[in-house]
């Protein structure tokens, strides 16, 4: 039957378990074009926020230096960057065709992520609150923008990894599955990467 | 499957249309559905020339002129042009580099749903409360300041359609990156195979600003943001850099295949190997990267500066030197030749001085004083026409009858063919060529009529003559379609008789897997090779045996229906609202918005879920049904 | 410097067929027949372009044309068996180089004249800082008018622009509500009107080019704007130098509203206190940006409504219903009169006449050759 031809035995597990069938590799490479096509996203994102930044209809606005606390972001960085470490770990247990270690690290990454965005909605309220909002300027509209993007696809990752975790509870791990848990996996690295330049960006350039 | 020609009914071949993941199957989608928005996109241009006829015309109304204007420019690119060659790169690009489908199958269809739901979408403006009016390339100020819901329409299913494209450059990207049969290394690949890959990069990387700017635009007339209000802080030229950042490569996406098609018909109807193969391809990647670097010389009259006006003209006059590569490339390709004049390569030989004329205007028009005078006067107009009808739209109506019979199986009628050829030839030039001078007298572009007295009135007489013809050309070529699906009559294999690349070794029909097995490749033009070396069989590269196939899905057509519904929720939910722009605040409520929004995205999402829950492991063809193929085709050459 | 190609041979015998073979237009109007030396350049750019893109043209075609007619499979029988060549390098070098050569050419009065053309320098500075002593315009777009500004003499007017002849004319340009652009074709090309921020340039008029074109060039809004864009046209009158001095001090003389003489027109005036003045000045108040376009010398003005003949019945027509002729302008619904009141305020209107000769023109030719005398001084010393 068909779908035997996933179930690789243990002893013959491949060191790419996410490369050993045709689909799995045109999945790897297809993500990464997909990713290729998302730094250009970000770009214009990035360039659209510079083009703005601090560009305000009147003084009574508050501006970058007045907004941004380098400590919530530097937390809010280290969620993120430590998502992305622990996803590292579920992939690693992936090639080493360990299901129960692969589980546990994406529900590790995926509470961590979590974490960074309820610290994001919380930045958010925080500055809403201080009248800062999407429609109070262009700036504000820009930084919501970039930012609200970057946390719609932390929102979006959430999602997938947790219905990664759910439909594979039963399957186990298979080449199929594999190549799943691995464009999860580049997914969220590339988020981390664009918040890493966010918080460059945005927050330390923002405030020196 | 497929084996069994039985007489289906009409509701199963149409479920099977629906739900298909085959390449082959899809390109017929896109085939109609960009034939279908052509034709859409041909009425509009008809209306725009009765109404330019002659000065003072009454036939159209200033507003709805615009929306013509508007609708013809964005039909034409994204919903016909665009489409159709995709079309071809379906069903040629897997048969040329030996595959048995696109890496992603479902993704293909769902491409190919997104974009007609989203063209559907944009055109449904017109009974709505009017299309978009502020052009295609609807510039922030005049796009905010439109009233009604236009230029919503105009933004939402542009990003519908958007998504599409998108997803279908991923895939073909990866396609031809890893499906290619053993031995076909990238400089054995056919020219449309590499044009197709380097457009699909351009779609990677092009679509995702105009995705931003799209955003931009929606956030501004319906949600409140103040991304281009300069009251507000905001700034309107961000919208031109994006918008020519995705226009120009844009051109690109949509040449480069062209010159693929041409490429291979050039080969075949002069029975020579494609001359300087490997600085065409250089030349195909070199126009493709500087495709990203010139955008800003649609920006001349904005007021960047001397720095950037003269960098970015000279960045474009460099452009000019691979595209003359690919000239005389082909010029020498077609010379010392056998030329057949069939209806492809007549089309083929027209394009060569067209597009030469075309793209000498290019040139003149990166010459920045002089552009100050040409800029959005009718020498663009006649430039771009010249461009994209002279090289696109030959190269889509040459491929047409090229690979019509690879397509159906029958052939487009040569006659009739030629009569719309010379027609439409002749028409264009009529058309296009006199409104270099327009623009050089001083008629602006855009403009719904002209004033008596201005010397203006002979040559857009002339223009309209010619665009008569144009539509002449089109209908006999509608009337040559509809005969030869209604004869039926069967060819078989490689019914041009000159087929050099792989795709023309195939049996016709092809068969649903393509190849029962995956014929290795021993150098440029595969079947010519065999042809002279091995009484024209491929030789396998593989023992023949069960192979993978994917399984039909209706995912794609109820993730794409569910955009569409989004579209609609998303735009009715902004009527109204007190932060939307005055446009549109000042349309009534409509409290059912919410709701539709919500369900489309449902939809959409959810089977988005469905499809990544469900483990779709597809099928696997038998050995003995391709015994049984092969056996059939056999007899059916002994036959005759 | 100035016509630095003019003398090429090749540029005269192009120039010459061109005019023969196409007409060149109409010299109000037409880029072919270049009124000043901007448009002068521009056309000499587009001729040598022309010159080197025909060459470009010619020789593909006759490439072309041989290959075909030699290589006819009807000619040359069905068995004939065409030589395989995969390419050849010298002719790729060839085929390369050439055109890298004719770009070169093209290139250096490309970036050379894109400089010259920007250079505002002496008029307007780094900052927006206007020069006292030089012509500067101030042009504000709106739909579907424009609004032409005399920052220097403090002069305000609407659609009918007035410039002086065989000297360099600067202009500054803001779009109000969306994008325009502002062209007149025979003096040179356009430069938008952005709505985020202030456009510079400048542009000639020739004095014996404009007695050819009647001294009336043709304005065009080049960029769309909306559903009147075609007709947000305008008209230039280029004067001599003192003529041009004498109309501002003529407008200068309008401080206050002329008084309407004839009944009809002094109905016509009250009517129009009550009902228009809150948009359209009819003095010379200092009040540029206003709503409407300003009337002071209405009477004089060239066209109706931008692009109607200039007289009374037109005029009628304009204001009874505005939206016909102009869909979409702001104008439409904003008062209501009827047909007897009309006529009373288009007699108004047409009497706004500023009369010729009634400024005192020394003062602008003493802004004039304070400029010139500073010019001078500051000539002296860098020499």
């Amino acid at each position: 039957m068909a779908e035997m031809r996933y179930n690789v035995p243990d002893n013959q597990w491949p060191d790419h378990p996410e490369r050993a069938t045709l689909e799995g590799k045109n999945k790897q490479l297809g993500f990464w074009v997909f990713l290729g096509g998302e730094t250009v996203l970000f770009a214009s994102l990035f360039a659209t926020y510079l083009a703005l930044e601090n560009s305000v209809p009147s003084d009574d606005h508050l501006l970058t230096y007045d907004l941004f606390q380098l400590e919530l972001a530097f937390v809010m960085t280290m969620f993120l960057l430590t998502s992305s470490l622990t996803s590292v770990y579920a992939v690693y247990h992936m090639r080493n065709n360990n299901f129960a270690k692969m589980q546990i690290w994406l529900i590790v990454t995926v509470l961590l992520g979590a974490g960074f965005l309820a610290l994001e909605i919380y930045e958010f309220s925080h500055f809403v609150e201080l009248g800062h909002t999407f429609r109070s300027s262009a700036f504000a509209s820009a930084f919501y923008f970039l930012l609200g993007t970057h946390g719609f696809h932390v929102a979006v990752g959430l999602v997938w990894i947790t219905l990664l975790i759910l439909r594979n509870a039963r399957r186990g791990l298979s080449v199929y599955t594999a190549a799943k848990v691995n464009t999860a996996a580049l997914y969220w690295h590339f988020i981390d990467v664009v918040w890493v330049f966010i918080f460059s960006i945005v927050y330390l350039l923002g405030v020196i | 499957m497929a084996a069994t020609a039985q007489k289906r009914s009409a509701w199963s071949v149409i479920w099977d249309y629906l739900t298909t993941v085959d390449h082959k199957k899809i390109a017929i989608l896109y085939l109609m559905g960009g034939g279908f928005f052509f034709l859409l996109g041909g009425l509009e241009a008809m209306l725009i020339r009765i109404q330019l006829a002659v000065p003072n015309n009454d036939f159209l109304s200033a507003g709805m002129f615009n929306q013509v204007i508007t609708m013809h420019g964005t039909t034409m690119i994204f919903l016909a042009a665009m489409p159709l060659l995709i079309a071809f790169m379906n069903a040629v690009v897997p048969l040329q580099i030996g595959a048995r489908d696109v890496a992603f199958p479902f993704l293909n269809a769902l491409g190919f749903w997104v974009f007609f739901f989203g063209g559907v979408f944009l055109n449904l403006s017109w009974f709505l409360g009017g299309a978009p009016d502020a052009g295609w390339t609807s510039y922030a100020s005049l796009a905010i300041d439109s009233p009604g819901h236009g230029v919503d329409f105009y933004a939402l299913g542009l990003q519908i359609t958007g998504a599409g494209t998108l997803m279908t450059g991923i895939n073909f990207v990866t396609t031809i990156i890893t499906m290619r049969a053993p031995g076909m290394t990238f400089m054995r690949m056919p020219l449309m195979t590499w044009t197709t890959l380097v457009a699909a990069v351009l779609i990677v990387f092009a679509f995702p600003p105009l995705t931003i700017a799209l955003f931009l635009l929606i956030f501004d007339r319906m949600f409140g943001s103040n991304f281009f209000i300069v009251e507000a802080g905001g700034n309107t030229i961000i919208w031109e850099h994006f918008f020519w950042i995705f226009g120009h490569p844009e051109v690109y996406i949509l040449i480069l295949p062209a010159f693929g098609i041409f490429s291979e018909i050039f080969s075949i109807f002069a029975r020579k190997r494609l001359f300087g193969y490997s600085s065409m391809v250089f030349a195909t990647v070199l126009i493709g990267f500087f495709g990203f670097m010139v955008w800003a010389h649609h920006m001349f009259t904005t007021g960047l500066g001397a720095t950037a006006n003269a960098i970015f003209g000279v960045a474009t006059m460099a452009i000019a030197i691979p595209t003359g590569i690919k000239i005389f490339n082909w010029i020498l390709t077609i010379w010392g030749g056998s030329i057949k004049f069939t209806t492809p390569m007549l089309y083929a030989l027209a394009f060569i001085p067209s597009f030469t004329m075309g793209g000498v205007t290019g040139i003149m028009l990166a010459t920045v004083p002089a552009d100050y005078q040409f800029h959005d006067t009718y020498f663009v107009v006649a430039h771009f026409h010249y461009v994209i009808v002279g090289g696109t739209v030959f190269a889509i109506l040459a491929g047409l009858h090229l690979y019509w019979p690879l397509m159906f199986n029958t052939m487009l009628n040569e006659r009739l063919g030629k009569w719309t050829f010379w027609l439409f030839f002749t028409g264009f030039h009529l058309t296009f060529l006199i409104q270099h001078w327009l623009g050089l007298w001083g008629m602006p572009r855009r403009v719904f009529t002209y004033l008596d007295g201005q010397g203006y009135n002979l040559a857009n007489m002339v223009s309209t003559i010619g665009a008569v013809l144009m539509a002449v050309a089109t209908l006999i070529l509608a009337y040559n379609i509809v005969m030869t699906i209604v004869r039926n009559e069967r060819v078989g294999k490689d019914p041009w008789g000159d087929g050099r690349t792989l795709e023309w070794s195939l049996p016709l029909p092809v068969p649903y897997y393509n190849f029962a097995q995956i014929p290795l490749i021993r150098g440029l033009d595969a079947y010519q090779i065999e042809k002279e070396e091995n009484n024209g069989e491929m030789i396998p590269s593989e023992p023949l045996d069960d192979f993978h196939m994917p399984n039909n899905s209706f995912i794609p057509f109820v993730m794409s229906f569910g955009l569409f519904v989004t579209g609609f929720g998303a735009l009715y939910f902004a009527s109204g609202k007190d932060w939307a722009i005055n446009a549109v605040s000042n349309m009534p409520v409509h409290d059912w918005a919410l709701y539709v929004l919500i369900a489309g995205l449902a939809i959409t999402f959810i089977s988005m879920g469905v499809r990544s829950w469900k483990d779709d492991l597809g099928y696997y063809v038998k050995k003995e049904e391709l015994e049984r193929d092969l056996a059939a085709l056999e007899e059916e050459r002994g036959a005759n | 410097m100035r016509n630095r190609f003019k003398n090429t041979k090749l540029v005269g015998l192009m120039t010459f067929m061109l005019v023969f073979l196409a007409a060149c237009g109409q010299p109000e109007l037409s880029t072919l027949i270049p009124a000043g030396e901007v448009g002068q350049e521009q056309f000499d750019l587009m001729m040598l372009s022309v010159a080197i893109m025909t060459l470009v043209v010619v020789v593909v075609v006759i490439m072309f044309t041989i290959a075909v007619v030699k290589s006819r499979r009807s000619k040359l029988g069905e068995d004939f068996k065409p030589k395989q060549v995969a390419g050849n390098h010298t002719l790729e070098v060839i085929w390369t180089t050439i055109p890298i050569i004719l770009i070169i050419i093209l290139a250096i009065p490309t970036v050379y004249l894109v400089f010259k053309q920007a250079d505002v320098s002496s008029a307007i500075s780094q900052d927006g800082q206007i020069a006292e002593d030089e012509i500067v315009i101030n042009v504000r777009a709106y739909q579907y008018w424009w609004e032409f500004e005399y920052p220097n003499e403090g002069v305000v007017t609407s659609q009918d622009l007035v410039v002086p002849t065989d000297t360099q004319v600067y202009f500054t340009l803001q779009g109000t509500d969306v994008k325009h652009s502002f062209w007149i074709p025979a003096a040179g090309g356009k430069l938008d009107t952005n709505i985020d921020g202030i456009n510079h340039f400048y542009l000639v008029f020739d004095d014996d080019k404009a007695q050819e074109a009647d001294r009336l060039f043709y304005g065009k809004c080049a960029e769309l704007c909306g559903p009147s864009h075609a007709l947000m046209d305008f008209k230039v009158n280029a004067l001599p130098m003192d003529e041009y001095n004498q109309w501002l001090a003529d407008m200068k003389t309008m401080e206050e509203p002329l008084e309407a003489s004839a009944d009809d027109a002094i109905e016509g005036q009250e009517i129009f206190n009550n009902s228009c003045i809150a948009c359209h000045a009819v003095s010379q108040g200092g009040n540029a940006g206003a709503p409407g376009p300003n009337l002071t010398n209405f009477g004089d003005r060239h066209l109706i409504a931008g692009y109607l003949e200039h007289n009374e019945e037109n005029l009628k027509a304009w204001i009874s219903d505005p939206e016909s002729l102009k869909p979409g302008n702001l104008m439409s619904g904003t008062y209501d009169l009827t047909e007897e009141e009309i006529e009373k305020v288009a007699a108004y209107l047409m009497e706004l006449s500023v009369k010729e000769g009634s400024g005192d023109v020394s003062e602008i030719e003493a802004l004039r050759e304070s400029g010139s005398e500073d010019e001078d001084t500051e000539e002296g010393g860098e020499e």
